[in-house]
Formats: structure tokens, sequence, C-alpha cells
């Protein structure tokens, strides 16, 4: 509709006065919740008698030095992961809980697989990247259908289907099994993956290895924004979404809608332990966490299901997780950080609800605005 | 609702002839002993309690995520309380710390007006970080505690029925089939028992009767139901939902309570482990009443408490649950509704399968019996389910 060239069309929209407003409006919510957690900290803080300056000093020295940023990129890429998985699924209002279940079958079989071949780099690194995105993306299948077609919430059936992820994983991990027990260890993992089956890290001279996947999760990131926000099928997504009704009257089924995002958000679930695995310990066991779920839920919402935002939250969690470990030397226990990270949820949503309900007033007075003929306003560009 | 009496009397006589026979054939007598029974129960309660606590949010129209940390924040203030003060007041403290958890998720998804799945997830995840903090600075300075265990507690005392160990004991040693075994199950039923099972089970009737017979329990269903109905007749859901939302995180933190001072003697991190969340299972396996959420938990609680015992005990309940899903199978097709009937078929003859032929149910696998048969349950008797119709939805008055 906007005449003149793209480039300029492209400008003036991202510029539009509306957009800027409504852009600086949930910075300086972003900006509040921000505040909001810094306070909490301090106050927990204050609570074991912590000087600030104390805090700033060993924290500047243990945690943001080369070494601790690489730390941090590469953990954020793994919490990037889990909060587009979690994104795709918000985009429907669907609770993906099972990114937990998902993931770790995901990576266990890609694990397992990757050890057990020796193939072409070009051959064996896109094959366990495809087996973990098809073996979480068919176990999120289950919760799709009962969804889609039985009508079952998938918060309570992911939830089940995790506990039972964790049992097959255990039942799986044995000796007997796809398990190997190393002599001198009591953790029992999945064998060594050979060479051709680790993804080459970036280096960086003095700070150490950047996962070679976080180019990946950069590229998946793309490819998140421009399916989500420049196709069709995005565009039935958020339509389904945010008003079913009127996108099943016009052609959309709702039921496929479930069953696609659902294995769409599982399968992207199934990338979350591949950083880890592909770039660090190149088999499955114990240092691959539980409870990603929560992290990714927890960051798609800090990032409103946005790649840009969602990155940003990955980064922010990962730099408060490093953040925290040095506190344990002074005598602050590093867990307390999960209630700093619970209220920037907390602050975020509840501003952008804050800021949800001004920006819809100052849209209601612009209509009116406009329906009132007598009163000319400012041109609206 | 409308199961009578004598219907649960032939509910518990073919399941004990059931359960009989399968110890039987599967060569499995743990499955019907006084220990099996009583480990049960005390597996059964904090289920149950969060189970209940969930059964009162969601009626009132929340969906109540939060229930695990309220647990886990129930579990500490609990211990806190109980170090002092004693088990009694230990329950007490898990039941007010759960409340004022509880009350927080109100505040955050009524006055803040944030969706409640979000504050259930703020409020587990803030709950972790939490009780670290609050152990670091109260049991890592006492004798015998640390960051994350508290010092020893006293329980709560152990009653018996009177006679009931001498009179059933020896029956129990007869080995009459169903007689030997019903005299086991009852002597592990009613003898050393905890004060606080008791107390637990009947809040069972007590939930139920509030709900369904008084004025504020048509209140909060009708919250659940329809709130804006409700408020056009005088109702305000938000006070509703904000004493809901209390009542059921004082359930859950009694249920964490009860872990701390009748489950052990000791708080411990993680000691919770996703009880709430299964109590979350149990509403919809129990079709969100109050005795569906007993029969939940005291299946969720049953395989705990088997996951810990004989192996063979777990074939036979391979028998139990295959007979019992082709035999419902056979029923839904005389009542000519095949599609079910097919969904039954299709979990029960692959079990009773496994049973005849397979090897022997490996441990790691035992766990996930009751998540797979919520999963089924949740598979086959979906059209059946009949939970509160405003669950999950944020209610605003008139935003006109």
């Amino acid at each position: 509709m906007s005449e003149g060239s793209p480039v300029e069309g492209f400008i003036k929209r991202v510029l539009s006065p509306a957009r800027l407003g409504s852009m600086s409006l949930h910075a300086a919510a972003v900006a509040l919740s921000l505040l909001f957690a810094v306070t909490v900290l301090g106050l927990i803080l204050a609570a074991y008698g912590t000087r600030p300056s104390a805090v700033i000093d060993v924290v500047g020295e243990y945690a943001l030095t080369g070494p601790g940023w690489v730390a941090i990129v590469n953990k954020s890429t793994t919490y990037f992961l889990a909060g587009l998985a979690a994104a795709v699924g918000f985009r429907m209002y669907l609770f993906n809980i099972g990114i937990d279940g998902q993931y770790r079958l995901g990576v266990f079989a890609a694990a397992v697989v990757g050890g057990a071949l020796g193939l072409p780099m070009l051959l064996q690194i896109p094959l366990m990247i495809l087996v973990a995105c098809l073996v979480a993306g068919a176990y999120a299948a289950i919760a799709a259908y009962l969804r889609a077609e039985r009508g079952v919430s998938e918060v309570i059936s992911t939830i089940m289907l995790n506990a039972i992820a964790t049992g097959v994983i255990s039942y799986l991990l044995s000796p007997k099994r796809f398990g190997v027990l190393e002599d001198g260890s009591s953790n029992v993992q999945t064998a060594l993956i050979p060479e051709s089956g680790r993804l080459p890290a970036i280096s960086i001279p003095g700070a150490g290895e950047v996962y070679g996947f976080t180019v990946i999760a950069v590229i998946i990131g793309i490819l998140y924004w421009l399916v989500t926000e420049r196709s069709r099928f995005g565009f039935e997504l958020t339509a389904t979404g945010s008003a079913p009704r009127a996108a099943l009257l016009s052609g959309t089924n709702p039921r496929r809608m479930v069953m696609i995002t659902l294995i769409a958000s599982g399968a992207l679930a199934g990338t979350v332990g591949l950083p880890e695995l592909l770039g660090s310990t190149h088999r499955y066991g114990i240092s691959f966490p539980s409870g990603l779920a929560w992290v990714g839920l927890s960051i798609a919402i800090v990032g409103r299901n946005h790649p840009v935002g969602v990155a940003l939250g990955a980064l922010l969690w990962a730099f408060l997780e490093r953040c925290a470990l040095p506190l344990d030397l002074l005598g602050v226990p590093k867990e307390v950080i999960s209630v700093v990270q619970a209220s920037v949820v907390l602050a975020v949503v509840a501003m952008y609800e804050l800021v949800h309900q001004i920006s819809e007033r100052r849209e209601r007075r612009r209509a009116a605005a406009f329906a009132r003929p007598a009163a000319p306003q400012g041109s609206p560009a | 609702m409308t199961i009578t009496t004598k219907r649960w009397g032939m509910l518990v006589l073919g399941g004990l002839v059931l359960a009989s026979s399968a110890a039987h054939i599967a060569n499995a007598p743990d499955l019907t002993s006084a220990g099996l029974a009583g480990a049960t129960l005390r597996f059964t309660v904090p289920i149950l309690l969060a189970g209940l606590g969930g059964l009162w949010a969601e009626k009132s129209g929340t969906l109540n995520i939060g229930l695990e940390g309220m647990m886990i924040i129930g579990s500490w203030t609990g211990a806190w309380v109980g170090m002092s003060s004693g088990p009694w007041a230990a329950l007490l403290g898990g039941l007010v710390g759960g409340a004022l958890v509880g009350l927080l998720h109100a505040v955050i998804t009524l006055a803040w007006g944030v969706d409640q799945a979000i504050a259930g997830i703020v409020i587990n995840m803030a709950a972790i970080g939490a009780v670290r903090f609050l152990s670091s600075v109260t049991f890592a300075n006492e004798q015998g505690g640390s960051i994350s265990q508290s010092p020893g507690l006293e329980q709560l005392p152990l009653v018996s029925v009177p006679f009931a160990d001498s009179v059933l004991r020896p029956i129990g040693g007869w080995d009459v089939p169903v007689l030997s075994d019903a005299a086991s199950l009852v002597r592990g039923l009613a003898t050393n028992v905890s004060v606080g099972t008791i107390l637990a089970f009947l809040l069972v009737p007590l939930t139920w009767w509030v709900l369904a017979r008084t004025r504020f329990g048509l209140h909060v269903r009708a919250c659940g139901e329809n709130p804006s109905a409700a408020d056009s007749l005088g109702v305000s859901p938000y006070r509703i939902r904000y004493l809901s939302q209390t009542i059921s995180g004082a359930f859950a933190g009694l249920g964490g309570a009860y872990l701390v001072v009748v489950a052990s003697s000791l708080y411990r991190e993680g000691q919770v482990g996703g009880r709430g969340f299964i109590g979350l299972a149990t509403l919809v396996f129990g079709n969100w009443t109050p005795g569906g959420v007993l029969g939940g938990s005291l299946l969720f609680g049953f395989t705990d408490a088997l996951s810990t015992r004989q192996a063979a005990s777990v074939e036979a309940l391979l028998l139990i649950g295959g007979t019992v899903l082709v035999a419902r199978a056979g029923w839904l097709i005389y009542r000519q509704r095949r599609e079910s009937a097919i969904w039954h078929l299709a979990f029960g003859i692959p079990v009773l399968l496994w049973f005849a032929f397979g090897s022997s149910v490996p441990k790691e696998l035992v766990g996930i019996a009751p998540y797979l048969t919520t999963l089924v349950v949740l598979a086959v008797a979906r059209q059946a389910l009949r939970p509160p119709s405003a669950i999950g939805v944020t209610y605003r008055r008139s935003e006109e």
C-alpha cells in the first residue's frame, strides 16, 4: 500500500510514531522490570549482610572475564533454543512443558546414533540433528494428538510425558542397553561420539571456545522469524492463537494447527541439548539437566516470543546464572538467583499487561479522533 | 455421585478378588501385604493433599501449576516451625506457609491480571530459590542442619485400632484366598497409622461437603463455571478466587508439611519431587471430584510404594490393569461405544500379552506406571471428563 521505494516503506513502518511509542513503552517496561529484579537481589544480599561493592568485585573477577562471557554465550545458546521451542507453542497459547522430556529423549537418541556410527562429518552431524528433532518431535506428537483430537490439556499430558521420558531414559541408559560404564566412574553414559560427530568450535583467543552450534542456533532463530512473521503459516498461527473463531471461519483448521505447532515446538526442543552434545560432552550423561522447559517458557515470556527478545532473554538468564556462581564465595547460595529470575518474569509480565492496557487506551483515543471529523488531529503519517 | 454404598461394596469386593487372584497367579504375595498397604497410605497423602489443593483452585476457575512451589514452601515452613514447636505446629506452619503462597498466587493472577499458568511457573521457580535462601539463614546455623536439610524433627504420633494387630495377623497367615489378603490389607491400614494420615483423609469428605453442600461451595463452583454470571448475581469472582486460591495453597502447604513430619522426620531439599504436578494429574484422573482425587492419589501412592518393593507385584499389576481394561472394553461394546472400546483394547491387550510372554518388568519402568496410567485415562476417558469451564481464563470485570 505504501508508495515510494521499499526501503523507504520499511523505514516508515519501523519508525512510525505509533510504533516508536509502543517500542519505548516496552523498553521502559523492561527497564522497570530489571530494576525490580535488581531490587529483589539487593534485598536478598542485604539479608546476608553482603556489601554491594564486594559483590561487584567478586562477580567482575570470577564471572565477567573472557572465559566467563564465552560460558554465558554457550549456555545462552541452549536457553535460546529452549526459549524458541516454548515461543512456538505460545503463539497458539500452548504451554509446552514437555520441552524437558522432548529435549532429553532427542539428545539421548542423537547421542546413541552418533556414538554408534562413524560417518563423514557432513553426514554424521546433520544425521544427529535430524534424529534429535525427529525423536523429540515424535514425542511431542503424543501430546499434540491428545490435545487436538481428544481435547486433553497439553499442560497435564506433557507433565506426564516428562516423567515417562525420565523413566525411559534411565531404562535405556543401563549398561545392558545403550549405556557405557567407564572404569573408575559410577556414572553411566552413552558411548563417546567419534571425531566426525563433533562440531568444530569457534576459538576466541584467551577466552575459550564458543560452541559451533551457536551459529546454527542463530540460523534457526532467523528461520523462526521468517516462518512466524513472514509466511502464510505464521499468519495462520498468530491468527488461530489470538482469534481462534475468526481463524476457523476463514478456513484454518484449528486441530491441524495445534498438531503442527506442538510437533514443531517439540522438534525445536530436540535441538536444545545439541550445543552441549556436539560441542563439549560428546556423550549423553548426567550433565544434561532436567527442568529446561521452565527456563524456556520463562525466556519466551520475557522475550515476547520474538527471536531477538528470546535471544536477549537467554543471554540475561545465562548472565544471571554466571554471576550467581561466585556468590558462593561470599556465603550466598547461588540458587537465590532463581528468585531473581522469577521476579524478572513476574515484573515483565505485569508490566507488559500494563503497557498493553495503556496502548489499547491510546489506540482507542486515536480511533475516536478519526471518528470525529470536526476536530482534526496532527497528520498521522 | 450416584455410586451408592452397595456399589462401593461391590467395587471393593471385586477389587479384592482381582488382587488376590492376581497375587496368586503372578506369585506376588507382597501385593496384598500389610507392609505395602501401609506404605501406600504414606505415599498417597502428600499427593492427595496436593490434589485437593488443586481441586479448590480449579473449582473456582484457576489453573494452579504453582502447587509444586506451594508444597515446597509448605515443607520448609513446616520444618522451620516444627524445629522449635513440635510436629503439630509443623503441620500448622506448613498450612500457613502454603496459604501465604496461595495468596501470592491470587494477587499475581487477580490483582495484576497475569496469566494463571505463568503465575504458576513463576511461583515454582521462586520457591526453589526461596527455600535455599531461607535454609541458609536458618537450618545452616543449627546442629545437624545444613543449607539443604533441616535438623531431625519429631514425628506425629502413630495410632492403631485396638486388637487389630493381634486379630488380623493370624488370619493373614492362614493363606485362605481373599480372606487372608483382606486381613493383611486391613491390618496395614489399621495399625501404626499416623494421626496426620487420618486427618488428611478426613479432608476428603470435608472438601466434598463444603464444595457440594454449602453456600460458599456453590459460589466457588459458580465462579469456576461462569464467573460473569456469578458476578452479575452479586458473587464477586475476585473475592471467591482470593479465598479459594489461599485454601488451595493451604492444602498444598499441608502436604509439604506432611512430607516433613509424617513421611519422614526432616526437611530435605527436593523432597517434594514433583508431587504437586502429580496432584494436578489426579484432578484429571478423578474428574474434578474429591472422591476421584482420592482414587487417583491412591493409584499414584500405590505405584510409588510398589516401586520401592518386590518386582513381582508389578507383574501382578499388569495382570490386573490388563484385565480391567479388557473387561471394560467388553462392557463398552455392549453399550455400543465402539470407539472407546477400541482404545481400551489397544492398551489392555498389549499389557496382558506383556504379562503372559514378556520378561520381568525392569525397575526403571515401574516408576512410570502411574504417569502412563494417567495418560491412558486421559486418552480413553476424555469424553466423560467434565472440568470447570472457566479454568485458566483470566476474569476481568466489564472491560467496555
